[in-house]
């Protein structure tokens, strides 16, 4: 069997970040992942992928600038004919560090904004940094790069859309990400607290789609839709280990950046190689095409529409990644999400729930990072 | 005024490839492809011969007389069509006279 190649690498070249999300969707447990890979690994893996067909690369973590070889790994993408893709919280971003990236051919950058004013944004990156994302951007369009700003939605910020579009066509962003939060790694523990009610998203649907009529010629708008509220699951990356191949810090490949969290043998690239993995590991081949589907999605006309969702959030909600994803309303463990979002609904529930922050993977201790506060309405 | 989004491609109409997006080719698909930030499109021969054409000089009428020089079969509608594609997928902008 041919099997095709992917068209991205997602390189996560480290989990060390100056930021502390409550949605971050790194793994709870960052020791297994302090071994990253050497500059000349991470060249050869861009290369294997780059040979597999990977053509989009990727840089991001935690924060990619926190690697010293940043700009050297960029150049090894450009030589490569790779379209890089810098992944950041602009934490780091300085002109000279700018300048290094762009001579190395740095193609684009993705900055994170958290929320449209410093003292929410700042909260709930659980560190300072909305001066600093806005001196990156400048930095960034100084540079003459595409600039794509990603936000991160949910209970807490939904009802800033407005505000945040309007700070993000100041940034001068290209493009704009909108996308609601999904639930892994530290969101998953978060999830009552960040999902939002169902006025609240028709609310900021009807501020995205003004925004779009009115920026039309300038900012390419993109909403991610919660899918918790959806009638059928995302086609979650495309197909499993179909179009992306992600290379977590310490070398684990995997078919979707939360992957991490299910039950099946790991694959390394330190291991073996980065075509192995792709076309015969069984982590890559255990969901790719229909085969494995059950029932509602075997004979289900949607099979290969939405390749029967998320295998993570299956793992997540049911504890078996085979089974269909319980966001499709035709899955027989709909219930589960059915609950969530009636309690996000609750008329009668009470004022915001506190966030549970990212604790600083540094500092090794939980707990360490005061709660962000959380007021109701704020 | 450069536009992303026009409703059709006209005659007149200035193509080239919009900001941040670059032509390669493939070695592994053996394709020339059209990246951008979030997109890759493989593009077939015809589909190349057209996007190397896109320069911001040429109008789709020059890029259409280009190719009926040295293809056989060259359909004006299909040449527009394929552009307006690539315009809605943000990788060609047009340049327009207003008029």
């Amino acid at each position: 069997m041919t099997v095709d190649g992917p068209f991205a690498l997602l390189a996560e070249l480290t989990y060390d970040c100056p930021l502390h999300c409550a949605y971050c969707s790194n793994p709870i447990e960052l020791a297994h992942y302090r071994d990253e890979l050497s500059t000349g690994e991470w060249q050869r893996v861009f290369t294997e992928a780059r040979d597999l067909g990977a053509l989009q690369l990727h840089l991001s973590g935690g924060e990619p600038l926190r690697r010293r070889d940043v700009v050297e790994l960029v150049r090894t993408g450009r030589d490569l004919g790779m379209y890089s893709n810098l992944v950041t919280s602009g934490l780091g971003l300085s002109a000279a560090r700018a300048e290094q990236l762009r001579d190395a051919g740095l193609d684009h950058v993705q900055i994170s904004v958290q929320a449209d004013e410093p003292v929410r944004s700042d909260e709930l990156a659980g560190t300072p940094s909305f001066e600093r994302k806005l001196a990156a951007a400048r930095t960034v369009k100084e540079m003459g790069w595409p600039l794509t700003v990603n936000v991160v939605l949910h209970r807490q910020n939904l009802d800033r859309i407005h505000g945040i579009l309007r700070l993000v066509e100041e940034m001068g962003a290209d493009r704009v990400e909108l996308a609601n939060t999904q639930y892994y790694g530290w969101a998953w523990r978060n999830r009552e607290a960040l999902l939002p009610s169902r006025a609240q998203l028709e609310r900021a649907e009807a501020v995205v789609r003004a925004a779009r009529e009115r920026l039309r010629d300038r900012m390419q708008i993109l909403w991610i839709l919660p899918d918790y509220y959806e009638r059928y699951p995302k086609p979650c990356m495309g197909g499993w280990a179909s179009r992306q191949l992600v290379v977590t810090p310490n070398g684990d490949a995997l078919p979707c950046l939360a992957a991490h969290e299910l039950p099946l043998p790991r694959a390394n690239v330190r291991e073996h190689a980065v075509r192995w993995i792709w076309e015969s590991s069984p982590l890559f081949t255990r969901f790719r095409g229909t085969d494995w589907m059950p029932e509602p999605c075997r004979s289900c006309e949607r099979r290969e529409v939405d390749f029967g969702g998320c295998r993570c959030q299956a793992f997540l909600l049911t504890g078996d990644p085979a089974h269909t994803d319980p966001v499709c309303h035709l899955s027989p463990d709909h219930g589960l999400v059915e609950a969530a979002v009636r309690a996000a609904n609750d008329p009668e529930r009470p004022g915001e729930l506190a966030l549970t922050p990212r604790p600083d993977p540094r500092s090794g201790a939980r707990g360490a990072v005061a709660p962000a506060s959380a007021e109701p309405g704020a | 005024m450069p536009s992303t989004v026009p409703t059709r491609i006209d005659a007149g109409d200035r193509p080239r490839l919009a900001r941040g997006v670059r032509l390669t080719f493939d070695r592994a698909r053996q394709r020339h492809v059209l990246l951008s930030p979030e997109t890759v499109v493989v593009l077939n021969a015809t589909g190349t011969a057209i996007v190397e054409l896109c320069d911001g000089e040429r109008t789709v009428a020059d890029i259409v007389a280009d190719l009926g020089s040295r293809y056989s079969k060259v359909v004006d509608a299909d040449v527009r069509e394929f552009l307006a594609g690539l315009v809605g997928r943000r990788c060609v902008e047009v340049e327009r006279d207003d008029r």
